[in-house]
């Protein structure tokens, strides 16, 4: 049997490289070595199959002596596919690992920071996030249509450019504050529709 | 009667997949599961019945001839295997639906238990049914990626930390099986068993020497061959009681599996002989030793679950047909009576709140029943006269004698040796968890219990609950076919004396593979010689 001397060199560095990898304590860097390991055991079955030749195809009933042997690449295959489903099942634990190192087992069962709001202050949440979407919207209609619009609209232009400052800040930071007083109160009345407007 | 053999995989997985898209209908997976189970050991039944009367089963798959295609292989180990597994599998089913009953189901995600469990026959299934090489790796890593799923079920912090410990080992003893069955390709150019099993032995002595090492050291990882068990006794007891009994019956005998057939194939000659014994015997004492020390009765039954591994292995490492019989045997007895002493344990935490020694008692009075399952399978575990624990150790000897070299007589005392320690270990356990009152717990000494040591996941929490008669059921019938091992031992015994007669000389199943001789396939897999595969 002849095998190429650069595939068994790779091989073995990938061996070598994986398993050194594989002993470190970070998960992350265990999955790397499994999938360095992983593949050069691959290489290992695909370095098996002896020298390079023609495609294993066979049509009609002829045997090509170039040919080469496909059994290790039938292997090879589902070798593969089954590293490819650990892998993502190990990336899953290891989130789930970080997600626990990180909180804990309550991590599960952390009460959600919104539970004390009223159902106005919950309103108000979700309805100004809505009307950033509108103010951004309406700010690149804005933009599409030129300076010259804007002279006709200047109010609420203004207004979208301070919503969509405050779409920028986290989703439960009151958007309130950066909006100019009356455009807020008109949204107040008519969530939603200033885009259309 | 051969379509039962691709059946028997192809059942469980499909209803896995039924199992998966009922989801959240809990009765319907219920059903599903129990039922294509049932449906598994009906026809495992059948088949042993078959094989033994006709000679074994052999499927090609999709048509295709022996050393080109996949072939499928039933002879009366891999019958007897796929049978026991079966029952383990029902068995251990049936309790945790009367737990998931028990518990409302609020414990586990059980929209993925049945699935899971479901593959894990499946992958178990079709490693005992592989007659080439890879399809038993593909089998192993069904079973174990449905293992990763069932021992890290829920997601909790202990199980993530066990389950990573656990994923990692099995990852690289695959690693290693794939190399050894790159290397074996290269060396014979097969994988089908039968063939390679002709080829071996016309290879140098070193190389049948490292192929069959690369072998081992990848088996005796699964199957917690001493050096490589030190993984098993801390992850097996996090998982819940149910996935941990089928995991100590069924996961390890894959590997012990794996060994008996690899051994007797490949390596007639038995060439591992003393290596193998030195194994079993330190396998033997290093585990009871372990048992010795441990409070908690999880841990403590999964170290004698490393510690008993080394019959088998000896039995293997003695490699005449008496003694492959004997393992075998064996192997069904420690299957069954493992499980029913681990569902045993999953009632005794239920009933007593814990597993901790040190926290139990006054049980013989509070639970008489749960105390009877844990007394007779200790008792069975532990090898005493009648039962089949004390009949498959006295096999083994018996065949051991019959050699007379002086290791093995050194191996029989480490044998007995082990048997008196689990004997002492288990009546410890006993005596602390059923038979010493309950208010004696409190303030309790003794030099029986100066060495204990707690769980290290221990956090000393005491918390009962109920437990259905489905559970009690379940483990009652594990108990009851544990105890008809004993009552049938000689018809059982003279089946795997049977199988043993086939897997000893490795012609039977050679022939059962290629009727026609091996004569006409040329060639190796240098790339040159193929013709004939596609006629």
């Amino acid at each position: 049997m002849s095998a190429s001397l650069t595939l068994v060199i790779v091989m073995a560095v990938m061996y070598a490289a994986g398993v050194y990898v594989m002993l470190e304590r970070s998960l992350t860097r265990v999955l790397i070595g499994f999938l360095l390991v992983g593949n050069a055991t691959n290489l290992l079955i695909f370095i098996m199959s002896g020298r390079p030749g023609s495609s294993p195809i066979v049509t009609g009933t002829s045997l090509d002596d170039s040919m080469v042997d496909p059994i290790p690449q039938v292997l090879m295959l589902t070798a593969i596919v089954i590293n490819f489903g650990i892998t993502a099942l190990l990336l899953a634990l290891i989130y789930r690992s970080w997600w626990l190192a990180q909180l804990g087992d309550e991590g599960d069962t952390l009460t959600d920071e919104h539970a004390a709001e009223t159902p106005a202050e919950v309103d108000e949440t979700f309805r100004s996030s809505s009307d950033d979407d509108d103010a951004i919207a309406e700010s690149i209609d804005e933009f599409e249509r030129g300076d010259g619009a804007h002279s006709d609209e200047e109010g609420t232009g203004a207004a979208a450019g301070a919503a969509a400052h405050a779409a920028d800040a986290p989703r439960h930071a009151p958007p309130v504050v950066v909006a100019p007083k009356p455009a807020d109160q008109d949204r107040a009345t008519r969530p939603g529709e200033e885009g259309s407007r | 009667m051969t379509a039962l053999v691709p059946l028997i995989v192809a059942l469980p997985l499909l209803g896995a997949a039924i199992a998966l898209m009922l989801g959240q209908r809990r009765r319907l997976q219920v059903i599903v599961s129990i039922m294509s189970l049932s449906a598994a050991a009906v026809m495992s039944a059948v088949l042993l019945v078959a094989v033994d009367r006709t000679g074994p089963a052999v499927v090609k798959v999709g048509g295709w001839e022996a050393p080109w295609g996949i072939v499928l292989v039933v002879d009366r180990l891999s019958a007897i295997m796929l049978l026991i597994a079966a029952l383990m599998l029902l068995g251990v089913l049936i309790f945790a639906v009367g737990q998931g009953i028990i518990d409302g189901d609020a414990e586990a995600p059980v929209s993925i238990f049945h699935p899971t469990y479901l593959v894990l026959a499946a992958g178990l299934f079709n490693a005992f049914v592989a007659g080439d090489l890879f399809t038993m790796y593909v089998g192993f890593e069904m079973l174990l990626s449905a293992s990763y799923v069932l021992l890290t079920l829920g997601g909790t912090g202990a199980r993530i930390r066990v389950g990573i410990t656990y994923i990692v080992v099995s990852l690289v003893s695959s690693l290693l099986f794939l190399s050894a069955i790159a290397l074996i390709y290269g060396a014979t150019g097969t994988v089908t068993l039968a063939l390679i099993a002709e080829r071996m032995p016309q290879l140098p002595g070193d190389v049948q020497l490292i192929l069959g090492l690369l072998l081992l050291i990848a088996f005796g990882v699964k199957a917690a061959v001493f050096p490589m068990s030190f993984w098993l006794p801390d992850s097996y007891p996090t998982a819940p009681a149910p996935v941990t009994a089928v995991f100590a019956g069924l996961l390890t005998k894959v590997g012990v599996y794996a060994i008996l057939r690899t051994q007797t194939l490949f390596f007639p000659e038995n060439q591992f002989s003393v290596p193998l014994m030195v194994v079993a015997a330190l396998t033997m004492l290093v585990g009871i030793l372990g048992a010795l020390a441990q409070a908690d009765i999880k841990r403590l039954l999964s170290f004698t679950l490393v510690s008993h591994i080394g019959y088998m292995l000896f039995g293997i490492a003695i490699g005449t047909p008496l003694a492959i019989a004997a393992t075998i045997f064996y192997v069904v007895h420690h299957i069954t009576v493992q499980t029913t002493l681990f569902l045993a344990a999953g009632l005794i935490d239920r009933v007593g709140g814990t597993t901790s020694l040190s926290r139990l008692g006054g049980l013989l009075k509070s639970a008489p029943l749960v105390a009877i399952l844990f007394f007779l399978g200790a008792l069975n575990l532990g090898g005493i006269p009648p039962f089949s624990g004390f009949l498959g150790k006295i096999a083994l000897f018996q065949a051991g004698t019959i050699l007379g070299d002086p290791i093995i007589y050194v191996l029989i005392g480490a044998g007995a040796l082990t048997s008196l320690l689990t004997l002492y270990a288990l009546a410890r356990a006993w005596n602390m968890a059923f038979w010493r009152p309950k208010k004696e717990v409190a303030d309790f000494t003794s030099t029986m219990s100066a060495s204990l040591v707690e769980d290290p996941q221990d956090e000393g929490i005491v918390l009962k609950k109920t437990i259905s008669p489905l559970m009690i059921g379940a483990t009652t019938s594990m108990l009851v076919l544990t105890l008809g091992l004993s009552v049938f031992a000689g018809p059982i015994f003279e089946l795997t004396a049977r199988a043993a007669a086939n897997i000893s000389s490795p012609s039977t199943y050679i022939d059962a593979v290629f009727p026609n001789g091996t004569g006409y396939i040329e060639g190796t897999n240098r790339g040159t010689n193929f013709e004939g595969g596609t006629e």
